[in-house]
């Protein structure tokens, strides 16, 4: 397994410093690093400075729903009175994101910290690493990394002070998108189907096994060692557009550009700058036609909105969809629009746990009404029913799910309205429609 | 302490409702019914068929009734063009992979998906015929209940109550999305003993009983209430027929006794309330054999015969008679110094429901016992054994097992049947059985719960509380009644653990007699 | 599969799974948060999960065996029947949808002789299946074989892959 490529000169690295270099993954190599410093540094502090730290560097969750760390943080009873726990979501999931599997890979000592420091601001007993099943090979990587971990005294047994009794574990998924939702991830944890719970009550009162549990993504407890070690002020100043959107942000580009991979860039980075000079642009002979740029379940974007746009959270809803997960899916002029949000209705309706009757119908309905189109057999009335079966999956259900398969549903007819008519009418066939 | 209320209005009504209630059920306060199908009060909450979907002004997102607790001051409408659009929406999700099964289904006249679609739904489907509808095979779960698996809405109303309420997890959720459908694994039934009541849960027709498969249109049946006569439980029934005959029984709503369940022993012994061989005719015989004859020489000959007793008089009594016969059989006894006897059925090993206290199908296999006992009949293991030296003997619908013969001289024998042991019976008088009268029966807690009339008895059978108080009046010890409501003020006139009790105060739910009540097993 | 299997079920866990388990119990404070380590033990041992298996772990968590059949069928990672030696899933998401991973599919169904996804191929080695995002989507296409994570394969590169296998 290689990295495709060395810090670009615009990259501001943080989490990804190290990728790329193996040592990296041991814990000498770690502590070589100026690892396990800032955990060293929490041990002394009060947990609520360590909360409000975290609160002022302004850190944002990094899996998706962007809501600030430090205030979900301060949500735990910060007077213990039943076992708290930690749960980090490696589930990584949703399509177009690969930055926590590298995350992992790569600094898994990183990670650890980053869950050692978290666990010990919200008086968590034991962590849970939630890895999804298939990646195999950072799951390995973050055995080794914990049990050196264990040895070397950073926690457990052989921990001095506090740490002594806090323990970590990994627990393997086994190939469910929806896990990646915190309380699918906690019933996943607790041995059950993966199916999300209603709210309230929330994690914070009553999570995995009923009690209070913070759920956190790879990326976003990743940055914690670093804003312990170098202050919230540091974290805030990394921001070249809205001030609610602080840090960087891993952007995972794919698709079509000359060269995908994971991009380390302050909040509110220019996606064009991104798309044309980090990643050397569109393929020969090709020009941009839509980015979708938080992973698959939010709106695409026209090629005019994310030549506009900047990358944080604020700057994506102003062009109309969302940072989410910063997983960027390129799309060039050889992209079937059609073809691929059939393609992604067939990866929700794949996915949908079951429970709530529009997404369990409304995702496979939309799969079979995008392949009428796509065999020549669409009629015109069936956008509009596209539409509606999209608004009637919208806001209804125990989980985004239903809405994410909406996303590019409604945003793919609206931007390229004139594909599906040309289907439609007759001027397109696809090859094969596979599925 | 009272709970603190909370005030909201729902559908321009207001109510007050207990802090922690659900709009839902607030809702029902407001007279107000949220349509839904996985939210049941039985049950724990599931929140996943999203059709109690409801706007409640300031919310962003429409808010599921079945699981938001109430808020002070909250405006909730159900019948909103947002709410009444999003349940629109289920029911077309929920309809494009249900088959039109319809004519063929059970459920029709009674089930949820129809009402609701016929009621809220839209009027032609958008899901082209092009496309399939998905396909699963009807599974047998055993021994009873049939999974139609393509007609199932997955509320999982099933799955929780064998979980929950039966402690029984046999029941899944298997696969994910549109390909999900209930399992059971290989090799298990659904053979626990209340397993039948998930069929009452469905909310459509996916889960059926083969007892009953294909036996009726739900609109053809007469519904009354009643008790079932299982065992000593005294959960509240409901009795279906059609043309006079029982069809099904279902249980019927109590919250102080079986909450919403029946078990499976009681649910499906109906059959012998529409057996055919009975008697319909009073019938005198002694010299010559049975003859019938009509109620008028039938009780005065029998009053004859009990005037004329010389010895030990012994009555019989079953002890799943009424309340109301139970009584005057006793006053008969009473005024002849006789001796009343009763003999119950008992099966070990009571079988519980789990989930509710107090409830299970019980090892006495009878549903009065517990009068019988407080009106003083003297419980015996063998009927055999007490009818012997008796010189006349009165039976109250005993079936009188284990007695070859009867050997008294004068035998009346009050039944709905006439068992082999009763042919050589001086006097025989029809009685309706507890399907075809009016009467109480009181439960092993001492709960006195009155059981309707559902069809009507054969030829000239009568109650037997009627044929009872004909015969007093006959001998002058009484001046007969008017009805079954009658008889039980007396009862309760002269009983005091049934004081205060009546008809109109019993209702349909029952209440308790007052004092200790020597628990039936 | 035969129709009448007279092998008497061996259980999974004994040995060093058996203690692999109580490992894996003492992480949780309920019996039943360790279904899916279990599961995965059953299937590290036996390739896939058996309706005995189901039986065995059911009984060591004291759950039912529907409820453990309930999870077993959810997650898409545990297999209900005996797979190929080498169980190979190929990411066909949009990301590498757009990268060719159509073509990549075609390319191990052609050359594992299974013919269609989801068989088994004749000489019992492969089966190919089609799987949702594997987050790699940078490193398109990505392919799963067994636990062997493989980045960036072609159709081109397929016949020198599955050479190595062996």
């Amino acid at each position: 397994m290689g990295y495709p490529h060395a810090p670009h000169p615009k990259e501001t690295v943080v989490l990804s410093k190290y990728f790329g270099e193996p040592e990296a993954r041991t814990y000498a190599g770690w502590v070589a690093r100026g690892g396990y410093q800032g955990l060293e540094q929490v041990i002394g502090m009060d947990r609520g400075a360590i909360i409000d730290l975290v609160k002022a560097s302004g850190l944002r969750g990094r899996g998706g729903a962007g809501f600030p760390a430090g205030l979900k943080w301060s949500f735990m009873p910060t007077e213990k009175r039943k076992p708290h726990y930690l749960c980090c979501n490696a589930d990584e999931s949703e399509p177009g994101t690969f930055k926590d599997r590298e995350i992992m890979r790569w600094t898994p000592h990183q990670l650890i910290e980053g869950c050692a420091i978290a666990a010990y601001a919200i008086q968590a007993d034991v962590t849970y690493i939630y890895i999804r099943g298939e990646f195999t090979d950072a799951y390995a990587i973050m055995e080794r990394a914990l049990a050196e971990a264990y040895e070397h005294g950073v926690l457990g047994p052989k921990a001095k002070g506090p740490l002594r009794d806090m323990q970590m574990y990994l627990h393997r998924g086994a190939g469910a998108y929806i896990c990646g939702e915190e309380t699918a991830l906690m019933n996943s944890i607790e041995g059950r189907r993966g199916n999300p719970r209603i709210k309230p009550p929330f994690p914070a009162a009553a999570g995995v096994f009923g009690m209070p549990t913070t759920v956190n993504n790879v990326e976003t407890l990743a940055a914690v060692p670093h804003i312990i070690l170098r202050g919230a002020d540091w974290y805030k100043g990394l921001c070249r557009s809205n001030p609610r959107s602080t840090g960087t942000k891993l952007l995972s580009v794919c698709g079509h550009v000359r060269r995908p991979g994971n991009y380390e860039v302050e909040m509110g980075f220019p996606l064009k700058d991104l798309l044309y000079d980090l990643c050397g642009g569109m393929r020969a002979g090709h020009e941009l036609k839509a980015v979708i740029p938080g992973g698959s379940s939010v709106p695409m974007l026209s090629r005019d909105e994310a030549e506009a746009c900047l990358l944080d959270y604020e700057g994506v809803v102003e062009q109309g969809s969302m940072l989410g997960s910063g997983g960027v899916i390129v799309f060039d002029d050889s992209v079937d629009i059609v073809y691929q949000v059939m393609r992604l209705a067939r990866f929700y309706a794949h996915e949908s746990c079951a429970q709530c009757t529009q997404c369990r119908e409304g995702t496979a309905w939309t799969v079979r009404i995008l392949q009428r189109i796509l065999a020549g057999e669409g009629e015109t009335r069936d956008l509009d029913l596209l539409l509606d079966v999209a608004d009637n999956m919208t806001g209804k259900t125990i989980c985004v799910l239903s809405d994410s398969c909406a996303a590019p549903v409604v945003s793919g007819i609206k931007k390229f309205r004139s594909e599906f008519e040309a289907y439609l009418h007759g001027a397109r066939r696809p090859a094969v429609a596979v599925g | 302490m009272s709970p603190e209320l909370v005030t909201l209005t729902i559908e321009g009504v207001q109510v007050s409702v207990p802090k922690g209630t659900t709009i839902l059920e607030a809702a029902k306060q407001a007279g107000v019914l949220i349509p839904h199908y996985c939210y049941h009060p039985g049950l724990p909450v599931a929140g996943v068929c999203r059709m109690c979907l409801v706007e409640v002004e300031g919310a962003p997102k429409l808010q599921i009734g079945c699981s938001a607790t109430v808020v002070a001051g909250q405006v909730v409408h159900v019948q909103s063009d947002e709410a009444r659009k999003a349940r629109q929406g289920v029911l077309e999700f929920l309809l494009i992979n249900h088959p039109l099964d319809c004519p063929i289904c059970d459920q029709a006249g009674e089930c949820e998906l129809q009402d609701y679609v016929f009621q809220e739904g839209r009027a032609r489907t958008r899901y082209t015929p092009t496309f399939a509808k998905r396909f699963n095979p009807v599974e047998d779960f055993g021994p009873d209940i049939l999974y139609v698996a393509n007609r199932c809405i997955l509320c999982t109303r099933c799955v929780r109550f064998m979980e929950h309420v039966a402690d029984e997890p046999v029941l899944n959720v298997s696969e994910r999305g549109d390909r999900a459908f209930i399992g059971i694994h290989p090799g298990r039934e659904l053979d626990h003993a209340w397993a039948g009541n998930v069929v009452d849960l469905c909310p459509v027709g996916s889960l059926l009983s083969k007892e009953t498969l294909h036996s009726a249109r739900a609109w053809e049946l007469d519904k009354s209430a009643g008790i079932c006569t299982g065992c000593s439980q005294g959960c509240n029934v409901h009795l279906d027929t059609r043309n006079n005959v029982v069809v099904r029984l279902r249980p019927r709503v109590n919250a102080a006794v079986n909450r919403f369940y029946m078990c499976d022993h009681g649910r499906h012994e109906y059959r012998w309330l529409n057996r055919g061989d009975r008697v319909e005719a009073p019938l005198v015989g002694g010299v010559a054999p049975l003859a019938a004859t009509d109620w008028d020489h039938a009780l005065a000959r029998a009053a004859e015969l009990l005037r004329g007793v010389s010895g030990p008089l012994v009555g019989v009594a079953s002890p799943g008679a009424s309340t109301e016969a139970l009584f005057l059989l006793k006053r008969l006894l009473d005024a002849k110094g006789g001796r009343g006897v009763f003999a119950v059925r008992r099966e070990a090993g009571e079988r519980s429901l789990a989930g509710v206290p107090n409830l299970a199908l019980r090892e006495e296999r009878a549903p009065n016992a517990t009068a019988a006992r407080m009106l003083e009949f003297e419980e015996v293991e063998s009927v055999e054994a007490a009818l012997r030296g008796a010189a006349a003997v009165v039976v109250l619908d005993d079936q009188l097992h284990g007695v070859e013969a009867i050997g008294a001289g004068a035998v009346i024998y009050l039944g709905t049947t006439l068992p082999a042991a009763a042919r050589e019976a001086s006097i025989v008088l029809p009685i309706t059985n507890v399907a075809e009268e009016d009467g109480t029966f009181v439960n092993r807690d001492g709960r006195v719960q009155r059981y309707q009339q559902a069809k009507s008895g054969p030829g000239m059978a009568r109650p037997a509380w009627w044929v009872l108080a004909e015969l007093l009046r006959e001998m002058g010890l009484g001046e007969g009644f008017a009805g079954a409501a009658e008889v039980f003020a007396a009862l309760a006139d002269g009983e005091s653990s049934f004081d205060g009790l009546s008809y109109p105060s019993l209702g349909f739910v029952g209440r308790a007699v007052s004092g200790e009540v020597e628990m039936a097993r | 599969m035969p129709l009448h299997d007279t092998k008497v079920y061996e259980p999974v866990f004994t040995g060093t799974r058996r203690e692999r388990l109580d490992e894996m119990l003492s992480r949780y404070p309920t019996k039943r948060a360790a279904l899916l380590p279990a599961l995965w033990i059953v299937q590290e041992t036996r390739g896939w999960v058996s309706d005995e298996a189901v039986a065995e772990v059911a009984n060591e968590l004291e759950l039912t065996a529907a409820y453990v059949k309930g999870v077993v069928t959810f997650y898409t990672m545990y297999h209900q029947h005996p797979v190929g030696k080498y169980f190979i899933q190929v990411c066909t998401t949009t990301p590498c949808n757009i990268c060719g991973a159509e073509g990549v599919v075609d390319a191990l169904l052609e050359h594992t002789g299974c013919g269609e996804l989801g068989a088994t191929s004749p000489d019992g080695r492969f089966t190919v299946i089609e799987v949702e995002c594997l987050g790699a989507c940078g490193f398109a296409t990505p392919v799963l074989i067994n636990d062997e994570f493989l980045e960036t394969v072609t159709p081109e590169r397929v016949p020198e892959i599955l050479e190595r296998l062996g």
